[in-house]
């Protein structure tokens, strides 16, 4: 008898509990305003603590221009992927989410999960440019809004190793080439390259390869349109072949081989260097400690041009995507290509904007300001290739791009076994 | 066991009669409520992720497809899994021995010396760390540069010691005009007869480096019946003309120079002043070479690449048995201490050697805990993963591979196969089966 009450209590708990997840439901949609947009947007990223505040600072100026929108924002953190995925899975994800890769961006819009926002295209264009609006574009629909970028084309190099060789940040590829060469007159090692697990190597490839065969051609190979034995991925090959000369690099070979990123960057930004510049993103001052000061203890300049090449930048970016139909997650979406949005944060500091129009002087420092001012300003703005492959050959340690741009780090007279190299994992990877 | 007691003591409990039911439910609601949780434990962590990884490894990447045993085939064919297959037989080859041994070798020693406590716990202290720990700091120990890693500098105490470094060691010919290498010296290429004026230019002398008496280089005069010359830091900021003493460059006082007749042999030696200048007198007829001498040149110890492709995994396993020389250690002086100290009388007595009493009674009677020492190991060696992952960088990551980190790297590491991990899993688990079995085996029989 007592069991039959235990069931019968259980299969009313049960129902009470689906009842109320039911009505949990239908709270949502309720109200729609006639003139003014109005509603709930709830928004999923990456930023956590100090960026947090800054995108809360964002979303209030949002909310005095659409008093009657409220946005709730809700940190993912480092699981931001997992989680998406999963909300995404179970039927609930959030209005819009930021993430920073294409590669997750285009298997949504495959899924069919996403909303197409082509009504906004010709306004991101207007603002972030055409560059920066196809990254958020997947096979000539637009799903995406890049927020927040970073920018890889950038050098960073140690003020007294350059003024004690006495040369100047150099703009193009030979100055580059003829600086280093007096940096190593001057008895200093002009580069310190970290090859760490294979993705910086990656990144100086993409840099000398958007710059030398151009930003057509990047597209090309990013969708494996052009196979990687091809002509100008040698002759990109054979360009940045010139960096990883053993005398050329802190510790020859062996030494950039066993060093670390983070590890990369210090050997450049101490007050006895043991290499004069080092490849690598505007995040460089973040990743270790240093007792020099920014722009006169250690500085940036951008990645020189090749061969005439317009202002280029390879970089990442924060893509908002649209998961539900909802006049205010719109807004919202205008909103972020506005200015204002970009300089709220630009303001607070460790923010690059990709908008056009963003008045530099509103960056905190003068290394921000020089690195910003390049992403906005380049004619080309590139996505990071490696995060536009399957994962299998953009971003696995000892396969695909890491593993066989390391080997070449190793051994930069390989030119043709490396991109033959390439090609097989490629073909591998897509199949 | 259970079942037969409760049987068998049933009738002769007092319960009410016709309900002998309650009795039974009763006893094996007791067994249940012990067993079941562990049970629930035991199902939840072990035998289902067990049977699910089984069926995992016979599915393609994306769970969808069945695929048969081709990820088995994978896993024998594909050349990053064979180095880990390679890696993990060296280490079960190696590792347990190498550990056994050390632990017998320090268990032995230090039962004969004074303070023996203080050495075992010397040994042992690293057992109190964890492997991961213990990797990180191997790692920065075995760094390549000696003034960063602790055993290249301990080498390059000993090797400066044997050969010290060279003044300019980084120093090149700043033009072709003066040709050789760091092995030969380097000769001026031009034929010198007296009355000349020899010029040795050098660069890629770091500002630092240079010596802090150097004056401004200067050109000397020629010399009759004499041959002088300058050697000078042949950089000034901006590059400068390369061949030329000009303004700011600085001369390279205290550099060995030689005069070199025909034949290439050394016939006269000076070295340079303050402005790097030096002077041959009355060196005679014929015509001679210039030549900074090699010992200049000599680099300094540039430290053994531990954490290189070819020696990562020595290197590794070197870390790994520091960690568990201790434990073997322990276990095999606690065995020590347990044999009968008047067997080792009596073969003593009877004319045996010191070593033929270790070889012939000692180790004998310690069979069973080396047994036991060595089958740890090599469960432990089977499975070793976090002390490769910390030690090794990631360049050499393929190099360093064993089964467990390569399946930690197909599943999670960026590949995200789980079906080939899986494979790998269920083929570790297969390796670790026949040991756990002796194990056991042996457990029962000393029980």
């Amino acid at each position: 008898m007592k069991r039959r009450w235990l069931v019968f209590a259980l299969l009313i708990g049960v129902l009470a509990f689906v009842g109320a997840g039911c009505g949990g439901d239908d709270d949502g949609g309720g109200a729609e305003g006639s003139e003014d947009v109005s509603g709930e947007v709830s928004i999923m990223a990456i930023w956590a603590g100090e960026e947090q505040e800054s995108f809360e600072a964002v979303i209030a100026g949002f909310e005095e221009a659409y008093p009657n929108v409220d946005v709730t924002y809700n940190s993912g953190g480092d699981n931001l992927g997992p989680l998406l995925s999963t909300a995404v899975e179970g039927g609930n994800p959030p209005d819009l989410a930021a993430i920073g890769q294409p590669g997750l961006m285009a298997d949504f819009a495959e899924q069919g999960v996403l909303q197409p926002i082509d009504d906004l295209r010709d306004t991101i264009v207007e603002g972030l440019g055409e560059s920066v609006a196809d990254v958020g574009a997947v096979e000539g629909t637009q799903y995406g809004v890049m927020y927040k970028g970073a920018n890889k084309s950038t050098i960073w190099y140690n003020v007294a190793a350059f003024e004690e060789a006495g040369v100047e940040p150099p703009e193009t590829w030979e100055d580059l080439s003829a600086a280093a060469d007096t940096i190593k007159a001057a008895g200093v090692t002009p580069y310190s390259v970290g090859v760490d697990v294979g993705w910086p190597i990656t990144d100086i490839f993409e840099n000398v390869y958007l710059r030398s065969a151009g930003p057509e051609m990047y597209d090309q190979l990013a969708r494996h349109e052009i196979a990687w034995t091809d002509q100008s991925v040698k002759d990109a090959l054979g360009i940045m072949a010139e960096i990883f000369a053993s005398d050329n690099m802190a510790g020859g070979t062996e030494g950039a081989l066993q060093t670390e990123m983070p590890d990369s960057v210090a050997k450049v930004f101490t007050d006895s260097p043991e290499a004069a510049m080092v490849i690598i993103g505007d995040f460089a001052p973040g990743v270790t400690e240093t007792t020099l000061e920014p722009e006169t203890g250690y500085n940036v300049f951008d990645f020189p041009s090749i061969e005439g090449s317009e202002p280029a930048v390879m970089g990442a970016g924060d893509i908002f995507l649209k998961f539900t139909e909802n006049p205010a997650s719109d807004a919202f979406l205008e909103y972020l290509t506005t200015v204002e949005a970009a300089e709220i944060w630009a303001e607070r500091g460790g923010f690059t904007s990709p908008h056009q129009d963003i008045d530099v002087s509103v960056y905190p420092d003068e290394i921000t300001r020089a690195t910003a001012g390049a992403l906005s300003e380049a004619e080309a703005f590139k996505f990071d290739m490696s995060d536009l492959q399957p994962a299998a050959f953009g971003g696995t340690p000892g396969q695909g791009m890491w593993k066989h741009l390391t080997d070449f780090v190793a051994n930069p007279d390989d030119i043709d076994g490396t991109a033959e190299k390439l090609e097989a994992d490629a073909v591998n990877a897509f199949g | 066991m259970s079942e037969s007691v409760s049987t068998a003591e049933a009738p002769t409990r007092g319960l009410p009669p016709g309900d002998g039911e309650p009795g039974i439910w009763q006893r094996y609601g007791v067994v249940a409520v012990f067993l079941v949780p562990a049970l629930v434990l035991l199902g939840v962590w072990i035998v289902y992720p067990t049977i699910r990884t089984i069926i995992r490894s016979f599915f393609d990447r994306s769970g969808d497809e069945f695929i048969g045993l081709d990820n088995y085939q994978t896993l024998f064919e594909d050349d990053t899994l064979l180095t880990a297959l390679r890696n993990n037989l060296l280490w079960l080859l190696i590792v347990p021995a190498f550990v056994t041994a050390v632990g017998l070798v320090f268990a032995v020693l230090l039962e004969r010396v004074r303070f023996s406590t203080a050495f075992k716990v010397a040994v042992f202290m690293p057992m109190a760390i964890s492997l991961f720990a213990a990797g990180v700091i191997w790692r920065l120990m075995y760094e390549k540069d000696p003034d960063q890693g602790t055993v290249n500098a301990a080498i390059a105490v000993v090797k400066d010691a044997v050969s010290p470094s060279g003044v300019l060691s980084a120093a090149k010919p700043s033009t072709d005009a003066l040709q050789g290498g760091p092995k030969g010296g380097l000769v001026l290429e031009r034929e010198l007869a007296n009355g000349d004026v020899a010029q040795l230019g050098l660069t890629g002398i770091r500002s630092s480096d240079v010596p802090a008496n150097a004056e401004q280089a200067v050109v000397p005069e020629a010399l009759a019946g004499g041959i002088t010359g300058v050697v000078w830091r042949d950089f000034k900021p901006g590059g400068g003309t390369a061949g030329e003493v000009e303004a700011e460059e600085l001369g390279l006082p205290g550099v060995t120079v030689e005069l070199r007749d025909e034949d290439g042999r050394s016939a006269l030696e000076t070295t340079t002043e303050a402005d790097g200048t030096f002077v041959f007198e009355d060196v005679g007829a014929g015509s001679f070479r210039a030549a900074i001498g090699p010992d200049t040149f000599s680099e300094p110890y540039a430290g053994v690449s531990w954490l290189g492709a070819s020696l990562i995994t020595p290197a590794i396993m070197l870390s790994y048995a520091w960690v568990w020389a201790g434990f073997a250690m322990v276990v095999i002086a606690a065995g020590l201490a347990a044999i009968p100290r008047d067997l080792l009388e009596a073969a003593r007595t009877d004319g045996a050697t010191e070593l033929q009493v270790f070889r012939r009674v000692t180790i004998p009677l310690l069979a069973p805990v080396l047994t036991v020492v060595f089958i740890t190991m090599l469960i432990y060696v089977l499975k070793v993963f976090d002390i490769v992952i910390a030690v090794a960088p990631g360049s050499v990551q393929d190099d360093a591979n064993v089964i467990a980190l390569a399946m930690w790297r197909t599943s999670f590491g960026g590949v995200n196969d789980f079906g080939l991990g899986a494979a790998i899993a269920v083929f570790l688990f297969l390796l670790v089966i026949p040991i756990l079995a002796i194990n056991v085996r042996r457990f029962r029989r000393e029980v």
